[in-house]
């Protein structure tokens, strides 16, 4: 059937309603904007040993703020599916944990270049100390998350019955989650680290964090997450579009 | 008083199996003599810490061969049989326990042939065999619940690992360091006790989720 494409009369109203720009999404906008902005003018403290990489925390930190929000989506449709056995539910899981799954790559990406200009000794190579970074405990952390979402998207491609796959997915994630969060908290007591936020969990202490900093970094957190959820909500309505054509197609 | 019976009668079903099937069992002591064996080549001798994770690493891989059996020898109409006449909550259990024994008894054997070919640098050998078999029920534990869930999918076997390496990174670490005790490695007072604790407890989530979850599992 050929589609209605109605030419010429774009304009940003009707694109804006189109998108179906709800409350949240406009507060992205904005809080992202204010984020990128504030993030680089903004007054920040001056230390010697960061220098201005500490702007780095406005976007390193609330990556991985952002992708333990959507695991937890994620792990909260599973349970959903488990419950009712709507397929929908398995939709969103699935989506919510590969939307965190990138964040958490781009988290590595933004650690490694702030990691470089830190930690890594000017008379050494940063390759050279490579092997003592990754065994940061935080590392470790972030790595056995990515790992377990590796996994459970290899779990997934290698059941062919869509109930099956459904069912045995959202056991395997919240079997995983569960097991994750004990990890977080036992590994970083464990090993010695160069990482802030030592005792407990960085960032969440009101003492971590200047003041001036806490202005941009709160937001910049509420809106990289918001941003991944909208990124979310249109993979799931595509695939539920893919859906709902397979089985149009299969009548 | 029934899911009782139910419990003990599946649990003497594992023995007589593995009675009946002894190449399985003989399989899994094989597997364990010619890796220690290779390890013995490769290696000359080890100091006490390379020792150490050498163990806790042999231990993982015969606990992936020795556990994936379990479920992979369950053909589709047995699981049927099972459906009609018990529960999965017991079902899961008599695994669970079964596995646990299993991987006490390998354990034995392995840290046998590793003091009968690369020597024995613990201090204290008692409490590294207690260490030994508190993890080792951990590790059972942890991949017999894997093992039902990779048994609903293609490839199994190396579906476990991949699924369960990134779970068990914890468990061995703290395996690894509070083994160190027995190597006279001296801790802080009351630090080795808070290691038994947290293994423990880690231990009893596990059972719980596993009895949680694996209804879900358990529906074809």
């Amino acid at each position: 059937m050929p589609v209605e494409q109605n030419k010429g009369s774009f304009n940003a109203l009707q694109y804006i309603h189109a998108m179906r720009l709800t409350w949240w999404k406009i507060t992205a906008i904005v809080l992202l904007v204010y984020a990128v902005i504030g993030g680089l003018l903004l007054p920040v403290p001056e230390l010697s040993q960061l220098g201005e990489t500490i702007r780095n925390l406005y976007y390193h930190v609330c990556m991985w703020f952002a992708m333990m929000i959507l695991f937890t989506i994620s792990i909260a449709q599973s349970i959903k599916y488990l419950r009712t056995g709507l397929i929908e539910h398995d939709i969103k899981a699935s989506s919510y944990a590969g939307v965190g799954t990138y964040l958490g790559l781009l988290g590595y990406a933004t650690g490694a270049i702030w990691a470089s200009f830190t930690w890594a000794d000017p008379n050494n190579p940063a390759f050279a100390s490579f092997g003592s970074i990754m065994r940061e405990p935080k590392l470790i952390g972030a790595a056995i998350a990515l790992l377990i979402y590796g996994a459970y998207f290899i779990l997934r491609s290698s059941i062919t019955d869509m109930d099956q796959r459904a069912r045995v997915s959202a056991v395997y994630n919240i079997f995983a989650y569960a097991m994750l969060f004990p990890s977080i908290w036992i590994i970083p007591r464990l090993l010695p680290s160069l990482h802030p936020g030592q005792e407990g969990n960085p960032a969440l202490n009101f003492n971590d964090i200047d003041a001036r900093m806490r202005m941009v970094f709160y937001p910049a957190v509420i809106g990289w997450a918001f941003l991944g959820i909208w990124i979310a909500t249109l993979k799931i309505r595509h695939k539920i579009l893919l859906e709902q054509k397979w089985f149009a197609h299969e009548k | 008083m029934e899911a009782l019976n139910q419990y003990t009668a599946l649990l003497k079903k594992e023995f007589l199996l593995e009675s009946r099937q002894q190449h399985t069992l003989y399989g899994v002591m094989l597997y364990i003599a010619s890796t220690v064996f290779v390890i013995y080549l490769t290696i000359d001798s080890p100091d006490a810490d390379t020792w150490n994770s050498l163990f806790w690493i042999t231990q993982l891989f015969i606990c992936i061969n020795a556990v994936a059996k379990s479920f992979l020898q369950e053909a589709r109409g047995r699981m049927l049989y099972y459906y009609s006449i018990t529960s999965p909550v017991v079902f899961i259990l008599s695994k669970l326990s079964y596995n646990v024994l299993l991987m006490l008894a390998m354990n034995l054997v392995n840290l046998l042939l590793y003091s009968a070919f690369m020597g024995n640098p613990t201090e204290s050998f008692l409490q590294f065999l207690f260490i030994g078999l508190l993890g080792s029920m951990g590790l059972g534990l942890v991949f017999t619940m894997l093992a039902a869930i990779a048994s609903k999918a293609m490839q199994q076997a190396s579906l476990m690992a991949i699924l369960g390496f990134p779970l068990i990174i914890p468990q061995l670490l703290l395996l690894v360091r509070l083994s160190k005790t027995a190597f006279s490695e001296v801790f802080r007072d009351g630090v080795p006790q808070q290691l038994v604790l947290l293994l423990v407890s880690l231990d009893i989530l596990i059972v719980f989720l596993a009895v949680i979850l694996y209804p879900f599992l358990w529906k074809d």
